[in-house]
């Protein structure tokens, strides 16, 4: 080390490229980061751009014409979002449940070690496999037929391991003293989630589903399988044109049929059916960062 | 002073996974004194603590044997094991100011057990935060964060959380090493009151401490009592183990 005053503070060789290498590592993280935004902004401009001429509130709300190859998407809308609002009605509440007890409750023995095994594992299923298990179990075993409600729990089943595993990392959160300074003041468990950790890990949660909405209502295979339909004639703007028991048409699986299945439809109609698509998911992220953000604000540690 | 059993340990061994860290300790702890421990870091104080109220049962790889008696009865028998918390009052020594109001902070061991009305909360809240030295500081922000306080006050406010189930037994784990000394002097006055119709169980690193307030004081090393006397014989030279001694005069730990 040089301690010589005069002449400590003076460049070095070995200073120069340590800020060359510090400023050109900087600027490849950095140009890694953008690229990010790189594809999204393509992928809009390409999809807003082709879907242009049929944008419109009135091709959400309108119904298809003529063989599907004009007209609106509204049966498809509405599908999507019954899909997606019951299969969350189903998996919600158990994933969050489940999760409060591997994570409160649990102790570290082969039974819960084996539960935790199966979450990770069927969060790592493919959805076609998930798609067919639904049509053996839900469509055929427990003979609810293809309709709205099979295809919905194969969404939820499909969903259920994520919210877990989100669940518990948001639970898991919540700092161990705070319970332990609850434990010694003689609170059941309970008490303690009550009071203590649900109260702070509610934003996490929240978040961990309304991302898996996204993720509902993107998938294709496992309602093709199960509940979606290739058309279903409804009236346009009807909120409630399906009965649970009945097929339904979906965003994805529509996207996909104009796409490749019916000859000459109007060019623009299954790029705008994308972007209503993207729209819906972007919305609900959206969503979900706004009520994350609120929601941090009264964070209280 | 009344020699009778507050606490009784008899042959007590604390094990994390294979390792032994309380080897097989005896005492006895009588009801209204200051019992003051003493022992450098790793000699088991605070696990000796946690198997008073069970809170061991947390560690899920600790093994307890042995039995301890807290007023005649086996902690590891009782069946009401929220009760037996609630009779021992437990001041951890890094202050945990829980995320809800001050306010709460107090009232959420009574609520706990069953107390709703208002005014006995009311009443119950402003006792411990008095007791604790806090009340002065906090009384006009009682609906503010238990979080937002500083350090010192979150201990106060901790050893009023303490209070509040009004304990038969109070176990303060270093509750002063992040209190100014003023505010420890306040404390340590309070506890000379609170003796009246407590047992204090002192876990100290300040031997300066136990030997103001502590009617007995235990030198805990490595899991094991190297002695346990009235303070005229601990601190003093006629210590039975030269290593009291030499600790308590700071010669070595």
């Amino acid at each position: 080390m040089n301690r010589d005053p005069k002449t400590m503070f003076t460049e070095t060789p070995l200073v120069r490229s340590k800020f060359r290498q510090e400023a050109a590592a900087k600027w490849i993280f950095a140009g890694m980061a953008a690229a990010m935004i790189v594809p999204l902004l393509l992928i809009l401009g390409y999809l807003v751009e082709r879907a242009w001429p049929s944008l419109s509130l009135g091709f959400i709300l309108d119904v298809p014409i003529r063989g599907m190859k004009e007209g609106g998407i509204w049966p498809a809308f509405v599908g999507t979002i019954y899909l997606v609002f019951i299969s969350l009605a189903v998996s919600a509440p158990i994933g969050i449940l489940a999760a409060v007890y591997l994570n409160e409750y649990a102790k570290d023995n082969w039974l819960n070690r084996i539960i935790n095994l199966a979450v990770i594992n069927l969060a790592g299923v493919p959805s076609i496999v998930h798609a067919l298990f639904g049509l053996g179990a839900f469509v055929y075993a427990a003979k609810f037929g293809y309709s709205i409600i099979s295809a919905s729990l194969t969404l939820a089943i499909m969903t259920l391991p994520v919210i877990v595993a989100s669940t518990r990392e948001a639970l898991a959160s919540v700092p161990r003293s705070f319970r332990e300074a609850c434990w010694n003041v003689g609170a059941t468990r309970w008490q303690t989630i009550q009071a203590i950790v649900l109260p702070n890990s509610i934003s996490g949660i929240l978040t961990g589903v309304i991302l898996q909405v996204s993720r509902a209502a993107g998938e294709t295979a496992p309602i093709m399988f199960t509940g979606a339909v290739f058309f279903k004639a409804v009236q346009k703007g009807d909120l409630f044109p399906y009965q649970l028991h009945e097929q339904c048409m979906a965003l994805s699986m529509h996207l996909y049929t104009i796409s490749t299945q019916v000859p000459g439809v109007k060019e623009s109609i299954p790029f705008a059916t994308a972007v209503v698509l993207l729209g819906l998911v972007l919305v609900v992220n959206a969503a979900a960062i706004t009520l994350r953000v609120w929601l941090r604000n009264r964070k209280k540690w | 002073m009344t020699a009778e059993k507050h606490i009784e340990v008899q042959d007590l061994r604390l094990a994390y996974g294979t390792k032994e860290v309380i080897h097989g300790i005896s005492f006895d702890i009588y009801r209204n004194e200051i019992f003051g421990v003493i022992g450098p870091a790793q000699s088991a104080k605070t696990s000796l603590l946690r198997c008073l109220n069970r809170t061991i049962d947390f560690s899920a790889e600790a093994t307890v044997s042995g039995t301890v008696k807290v007023d005649g009865e086996d902690v590891r028998r009782v069946k009401d094991l929220y009760g037996l918390r609630r009779k021992i009052g437990m001041v951890a020594p890094l202050p945990v100011g829980l995320p809800i109001s001050i306010y709460d902070n107090v009232a959420f061991a009574p609520r706990c057990a069953g107390m709703t009305r208002n005014g006995e909360l009311d009443n119950i809240v402003e006792q411990c935060l008095r007791q604790a030295a806090l009340w002065d500081e906090v009384k006009d922000r009682l609906d503010s964060l238990g979080t937002k306080l500083s350090g010192g006050q979150q201990q106060r406010l901790t050893i009023a959380r303490a209070l509040s189930h009004q304990p038969e037994i109070l176990c303060l784990d270093e509750f002063s090493i992040a209190i100014d000394p003023v505010t420890t002097m306040r404390i340590e006055d309070v506890l000379k009151e609170l003796r009246k119709n407590m047992t204090i169980i002192l876990v100290t690193n300040l031997t300066q401490q136990a030997r103001r307030l502590a009617d007995r004081t235990m030198f805990l090393w490595n899991g094991e009592i190297i002695e346990l006397d009235s303070n005229e014989v601990i601190f003093s030279d006629k210590t039975k183990d030269k290593r009291t001694y030499d600790y308590v005069m700071g010669i070595f730990g």
